[in-house]
């Protein structure tokens, strides 16, 4: 075991601090990827209850492929294709002929925020679906506009509603910041990688990787819990 | 996109499904007997059995399946005594890291959508069974588990349909599956998106084929809900030609 702890040791000799360097991107980028996939499923859930059929099949079509398909594949897809893409917009759009390179974070945050996006249309979808059609009635007669009744009556209680749901999702992401490793972006698994090829130790490494997304996860998990009970303050429970 | 690559190397990604489905088939078999068997120790209510199986399940879905393979697959090869034992010629191959790891992954995540199916079974039924003379393992397999099974079936279509999509992560230690042969054809032909839509076409079709097949297990398995709704759709037509 004492080889262990000088393994994980603090500074240059150790790996100590290239591994929670990782965490701290992970958490990074989870962060950003969920927050873009909260944005997504937002529209999402829009186009899917919208009134127009077009945007329905568009938000169907969304969510299907991306809940069918490997999350792995998404991200292959969109870390090769990605930059083929940008290239083109820009070019098309703006006229720039030059090479755009995104780097892997963006990459990542991009592909992840896809990825949790599909999940999130669903539990916002949920969410919406759950708050009572006679308060958005009441709302009406009360004579308020689309975006004060928007803004007052369906956010607060979608928030309530879909916060143990988007507490699911966000597990999902962070677990899922894993794959991102394999194109590059150096969080915990990257760094677990090159320290156990220089070190001939992945056991100690990985399991080091292990211990790190169980104390996110488990944070995580604990603040999203906090986060319900606030939430549901002003709800009276039996 | 180029389209004429289609016909050529579709063939060839398709000869990576019975790889994907055996990962898949197989993980899930060998995960069923352990999700029960840790359901069952859940819910007996012997502490440090309980106990056990809460941490289990907590670092199992508190940590990625990626972290999961690679500690299986690399990590095992770090101690000498392991090398030397006679787990080595399994730990030594890829695909049955992937299974160890996939199986170890999906029994957690089972073994908490059976405990609800357990959970859920009224235990007016059980003091019922315990009335009627039944011994507990009797119960179990009579009254208990049946139920609990049909309480489940939904939670654990997703928990396939996760499995096969999983399935692609063993690509990441050189099996080649689905995912695995498009990566390889890439690095030959610098094609990476016309493959990795072809997989993603192939994944989509297995994935809609489980969830149409186990929603029919779900409507055999409950005939009740079907009569209850054959019987509701007669009484609105009867209804309706009343009107």
């Amino acid at each position: 075991m004492g080889d262990w702890v000088s393994l994980l040791a603090w500074g240059d000799a150790g790996w100590g601090d290239e591994m929670v360097r990782g965490a701290l991107w992970t958490l990074a980028l989870s962060v950003v990827a969920f927050a873009l996939g909260v944005l997504i499923g937002s529209f999402g859930a829009a186009a899917k209850l919208s009134h127009l059929p077009p945007l329905r099949w568009l938000g169907q079509g969304y969510t299907t492929v991306i809940r069918g398909v490997p999350d792995l594949l998404v991200i292959y897809l969109l870390f090769f294709g990605g930059n083929q893409a940008v290239m083109s917009i820009a070019r098309g759009l703006f006229g720039y002929d030059g090479y755009i390179e995104l780097n892997a974070f963006t990459i990542g945050a991009i592909a992840l925020g896809t990825v949790s996006g599909a999940y999130s249309t669903e539990v916002i979808r949920g969410a919406v679906l759950a708050v009572p059609r006679g308060q958005l009635e009441a709302a009406r007669a009360c004579g308020m506009s689309g975006w004060l009744l928007f803004r007052r009556v369906l956010v607060p209680q979608v928030a309530r509603y879909a916060l143990p749901g988007l507490g699911n999702v966000w597990q999902l992401t962070l677990k899922d910041t894993s794959l991102i490793s394999i194109v590059g972006l150096v969080e915990i698994m990257r760094s677990a990688s090159i320290a156990s090829g220089s070190t001939q130790k992945p056991f100690v490494f990985y399991l080091s990787a292990a211990v790190l997304y169980l104390v996110l996860t488990a944070g995580s998990n604990r603040a999203f819990g906090l986060a319900e009970l606030w939430a549901n303050r002003g709800v009276r429970r039996a | 996109m180029r389209f004429e690559l289609f016909p050529e190397y579709f063939p060839q990604l398709l000869a990576g499904v019975p790889m994907t489905l055996q990962l898949a088939a197989l993980s899930l078999f060998l995960g069923f007997f352990l999700a029960v068997l840790l359901a069952v120790l859940r819910t007996s209510g012997i502490a440090p059995l309980v106990g056990f199986v809460k941490v289990y399940v907590y670092v199992f879905r508190g940590t990625p399946l990626l972290v999961q393979i690679f500690l299986i697959y690399y990590g095992t090869g770090q101690f000498d005594l392991i090398k030397q034992s006679f787990l080595w010629p399994v730990l030594r191959e890829a695909y049955w890291c992937a299974i160890i790891a996939m199986t170890l992954n999906t029994g957690a995540y089972t073994s908490e959508i059976i405990r609800g199916g357990i959970e859920s079974v009224a235990w007016g039924q059980v003091e019922a069974a315990k009335a009627c003379g039944m011994n507990a393992w009797l119960r179990f397999r009579r009254v208990v588990f049946p139920q609990a099974i049909r309480q489940a079936l939904p939670g654990y279509g997703n928990e396939i349909i996760l499995m096969v999509k999983a399935t692609s992560l063993a690509s990441t230690i050189t099996l080649l599956e689905v995912t695995g042969i498009a990566r390889k054809i890439i690095s030959q032909t610098y094609a990476p998106v016309e493959l990795f839509v072809m997989a993603g076409a192939i994944y989509l079709t297995i994935v809609f084929t489980i969830t149409r097949i186990v929603d029919l297990i779900e409507k055999r398995l409950s005939p009740e809900r079907a009569a209850a709704r054959g019987a509701k759709a007669t009484a609105e037509r009867d209804l309706a030609s009343v009107h």
